[in-house]
């Protein structure tokens, strides 16, 4: 009786799981799929607690009890109060906590079932998935964090992961076929190469790459959890599992296709190695030219349409607060405002629109890529705050340039175009912008947040 | 090898089921707007946090006096709980400012 409750509680949950994240492919849905979902994770949850055959210790029920209410109130916690532009490294986090979850699992299983061959695929294959998951997690954590914003190296790093790669691979494989190196000694070997499998992944990967990182490593441990529901026959973590496997693997490519770049380029490098090549620098010798704010303001205010290109740096100066009010001054005055979204603005794809709908500005103004570029010839003045990359113009004209190839917000093409920067520091990919030495081109030097108070106070003034 | 053979005829269904979720999962996710992408990802990495419930069937059915399982099992139900309920409520704070727009 208990099995059978069982067995209906995981099939609700997996029906919830493919339900929701169909949901969440629609932004209308979207928020109504996340909830089903873990609706549907919460019956797979209490329905594994309730429904069992054997008697279980009080101890036991006492100790998972504790987990789950301490997760609970810590989870909670950590996701409320996160700033919107800490997003991305909190994904990686508890991406990297369901990773060594499965892992520990297989460490625990592993005495019991390590005589079954079918099973012991199962137990390493979630053991390594796992643990390369949560230190892979853990180094694009500290990336973004910025803890670790460089892009370690390795000599020939290419082929060292290839060969840890073999090495952790082939040393599970020999672990289920010879019965000699079938030892708890040696699944902690594998455990300590799988770990530093998963940094040296992902350390030579550039921070601007984290993303479909990310994205890649939610797949694995979406396999990893998978691995898990083989070994029990359990139905909901295998749904959930596979689903978020594929699901994941089909989003990393789709993120990849966004930036032009093929997965591989992303994984084996050729990105911010171009850094010391020269070419990139041959315009930088170029002057730039300054604006004043009140010079700007009136710029802005006698224009018939300007378009904002917000950045990461928008999002780190929370300026996001500001724009708007600067969009909605100039549409009191009649000039005509829309924001460029680039596909990889921000740090993860749709970034930014989830930054900008947080200071209420209308999701209608937010324009794609594809569709704002036509515009850009009848604009007068571009706004671009904190963006750099997505408006290299190097992608374009230079193909020894590292960003080559991907495609840009075609701001140059405007009457005038205003670069708000903190310094002329490169962007994310360490490359120069010829766009900053442009005729049309003024830089508007400082904080986000400070010029563009004070510019929204300049235009009040007008 | 025979091993392996006889698992593989035994869990059979169970390689079906794998190979028909992962043509769902990738038409579920097929043309999806870029818009949606990070909500998407993170809500993905919510529904993976399932893997508690391994830990959990592990915890049940581990020996009483078992201290050094206990922890493990402990640790583990802790990170999947961290990484289901982190998940969703993130995800959804995600998605509250979507919907605000109108």
């Amino acid at each position: 009786m208990n099995k059978a409750l069982l067995e209906i509680a995981y099939l609700i949950a997996s029906v919830t799981f493919v339900f929701g994240l169909k949901l969440m492919g629609n932004p209308k849905s979207a928020r109504r799929g996340n909830l089903i979902a873990a609706g549907g994770m919460t019956v797979a949850i209490l329905g594994t607690l309730v429904f069992h055959d054997q008697a279980v210790s009080p101890v036991i029920y006492a100790v998972i009890l504790a987990a789950i209410a301490i997760g609970t109130i810590g989870g909670w916690l950590t996701a409320k109060r996160v700033a919107m532009t800490k997003m991305p490294e909190l994904v990686s986090l508890f991406n990297g906590m369901g990773g060594a979850c499965a892992a520990l699992i297989s460490i625990i299983e592993y005495p019991n079932l390590k005589d079954q061959p079918g099973a012991l695929i199962a137990v390493l294959a979630g053991l390594v998935i796992g643990t390369v998951s949560f230190t892979g997690s853990m180094v694009a954590f500290a990336k973004l964090n910025g803890s670790l914003n460089k892009a370690i190296r390795l000599p020939s790093y290419n082929i060292i992961n290839t060969i840890m790669m073999v090495v952790v691979i082939g040393l599970a494989a020999l672990m289920v076929i010879s019965g000699n190196l079938n030892t708890t000694m040696m699944l902690y070997v594998l455990l300590a190469l799988a770990a530093l499998y998963g940094v040296l992944f992902v350390i030579p990967i550039g921070g601007a790459d984290m993303p479909v990182v990310i994205s890649l490593l939610n797949s694995f441990t979406g396999l990893a959890a998978a691995s898990g529901g083989f070994l029990y026959d359990n139905k909901a973590m295998l749904t959930g599992g596979i689903l978020v496997g594929s699901a994941g693997t089909l989003l990393t490519i789709v993120m990849c296709e966004a930036m032009n770049r093929p997965l591989s380029n992303v994984i084996f490098g050729a990105f911010g190695g171009g850094s010391g090549s020269g070419s990139a620098s041959g315009e930088s010798g170029g002057t730039v030219k300054d604006i004043q704010v009140s010079d700007l303001a009136v710029l802005m205010n006698y224009s018939r349409k300007v378009v904002i290109v917000p950045g990461y740096g928008l999002a780190v100066a929370q300026a996001q607060h500001v724009i708007h009010e600067i969009e909605l001054l100039l549409e009191s005055r009649g000039v005509e405002v829309k924001y460029a979204i680039h596909p990889v603005a921000g740090r993860m794809p749709g970034h930014m629109n989830v930054l900008l709908a947080e200071s209420n500005v209308e999701y209608d103004k937010l324009v794609e890529m594809e569709d704002i570029n036509p515009e850009f010839a009848t604009t007068d003045v571009v706004l671009i705050v904190g963006a750099n990359d997505v408006v290299n113009p190097a992608a374009k004209t230079d193909p020894s340039s590292p960003i080559y190839g991907m495609p840009i917000l075609e701001v140059e093409q405007a009457s005038h175009v205003v670069v708000n920067k903190r310094s002329m520091n490169a962007g994310y990919a360490g490359i120069d912008n010829p766009l900053f030495y442009s005729t049309k081109t003024s830089m508007l030097f400082g904080d986000a947040k400070s010029a563009l108070t004070a510019l929204a106070n300049e235009l009040k003034s007008l | 090898m025979e091993a392996i053979t006889t698992f593989l005829s035994e869990h059979i269904n169970l390689i079906y089921f794998i190979i028909l979720s992962v043509f769902v999962g990738v038409e579920v996710i097929g043309h999806v707007p870029t818009v949606i992408h990070t909500p998407l990802m993170s809500g993905a990495n919510a529904i993976h946090g399932v893997v508690i419930v391994g830990a959990i069937y592990v915890m049940l059915h581990l020996q009483p006096d078992d201290i050094a399982g206990m922890i493990v099992g402990f640790l583990a139900v802790l990170l999947g709980t961290l990484n289901v309920v982190g998940g969703f409520v993130v995800t959804d704070r995600m998605l509250e400012m979507f919907k605000k727009k109108k």
